[in-house]
């Protein structure tokens, strides 16, 4: 598939709206006019997953936009200011969330403690050991929503970091997009490997059927990366996720093996394997230790970023466990 | 009258570092030595050479270490 044309490349529909306020944001994208929003008394989400995917879809502006949505509308002030209310609650949980787990630190290499030691569900030795076809391609279309932007949240990061941050988070970041070479660049090996499972590796193409928890970790990322004050968390999320990838991507290859899935695919979750046992180094020592050096302030925020990667992925887990199991 | 202005300082920037308990990463393009008789080049920006010898991946890190006991790290 050639760059620029059909597929992954190209712009995304606006999703099914799943609620009250998904629906007046989806009419107010689609008709580039922020008068559905404009009723009194202000529309209000029905539930996490209408407020999930209203934000998503106020996020998506700042990506790559919709099919048929007018591109001013990403800069659009009421929408900013929806957005900013969807933000506050999501953060506000989220802070929740960490202050109630005591998760902290002294310096940035106890990331690595905090991930070795947070216990939960985890999906990895299930889709090594027993997911069947069918599971396989459902996580894969949910993860899709992620991967086919893969690094994308963290780069709003780059040009708000001191020179050693900088320098250490493009570093990373150089391998991510493929170092040059869009063959290798990580959302496209993801692309190809749905293609060779048989799935749309359209860019959205699955968001209507994402979980909850998928379209907040989505938002959580987007979140941290568009806000400079939350620039921390973005890397300490960076650094968690990276920590994280390296030996659950060798069960999830050897899951997809066992089951005969796509070789693309198996590649896609080797390469990660041997990338994010560099990756996890630098995020650590390397860009949260930089940006740490360079402002000791924004230590508590890494750990909450770090903190938000892991409970944003249990959550997930626990939502895909609960179904498969049940379903045995 | 102009200010002086000390330029701004070098930082330092290691080519070859060693991660406690870790792998050992390179920067650039290296030609490594896998111990079996291959030579093996770098692919990326950075690699991690393993330092524990349990890496399914040599001569790369593939994230072993994390998963045995703390005195058989390197």
């Amino acid at each position: 598939m050639g760059a620029g044309g059909a597929g992954y490349g190209a712009t995304m529909q606006l999703p099914p709206p799943r609620g009250t306020l998904s629906h007046r944001v989806r009419d107010a994208l689609a008709g580039s006019s922020t008068r559905p929003l404009a009723s009194r008394p202000s529309p209000v989400a029905d539930d996490h997953h209408d407020a999930a995917l209203a934000l998503w879809m106020l996020y998506e502006l700042h990506y790559r936009g919709f099919d048929g949505v007018d591109d001013r509308m990403e800069w659009d002030a009421t929408l900013l200011g929806l957005r900013r209310h969807l933000e506050d609650d999501l953060e506000q949980d989220l802070r929740t969330r960490f202050a109630k787990s005591g998760t902290s630190a002294e310096s940035v290499e106890e990331i690595f403690r905090i991930c070795d030691e947070h216990e939960g569900a985890a999906l990895s030795p299930y889709l090594h050991r027993h997911a069947t076809r069918e599971q396989f391609l459902e996580l894969l279309r949910a993860r899709s929503v992620y991967h086919l932007k893969e690094s994308d949240p963290v780069s709003w990061a780059i040009p708000r970091l001191g020179t050693a941050a900088k320098a250490a988070l493009v570093e990373l970041q150089y391998d991510e997009y493929g170092g040059g070479d869009p063959n290798r660049l990580h959302a496209h090996l993801f692309a190809r490997g749905m293609a060779a499972c048989g799935l749309d590796p359209t860019y959205g193409a699955y968001v209507a059927q994402a979980p909850t928890e998928v379209l907040e970790q989505n938002n959580v990322m987007s979140l941290f990366g568009l806000h400079r004050r939350l620039r921390g968390a973005a890397l300490g999320h960076l650094a968690a996720f990276e920590v994280t990838s390296s030996l659950p991507s060798r069960r999830i290859a050897q899951g997809l093996d066992r089951l005969d899935l796509a070789d693309a695919m198996q590649h896609y979750y080797r390469e990660h394997v041997e990338a994010d046992a560099v990756h996890e180094q630098l995020a650590v020592r390397t860009i949260c230790g930089a940006l740490v050096a360079e402002s000791p302030e924004l230590l508590d925020d890494v750990v909450l970023g770090a903190f938000a990667c892991l409970d944003q992925e249990e959550r997930i887990a626990r939502h895909f466990l609960d179904r498969w199991e049940a379903a045995a | 009258m102009s200010r002086s202005v000390e330029p701004p300082a070098g930082i330092a920037h290691a080519d070859v570092v060693i991660c406690p308990g870790g792998p050992m990463l390179l920067r650039g393009d290296h030609l490594v030595d896998d111990g079996q008789g291959n030579l093996v080049r770098t692919q990326r920006p950075v690699s991690a050479v393993c330092r524990c010898g349990k890496t399914e991946t040599a001569p790369w890190c593939d994230g072993t270490h994390k998963v045995l006991p703390p005195k058989l790290r390197p």
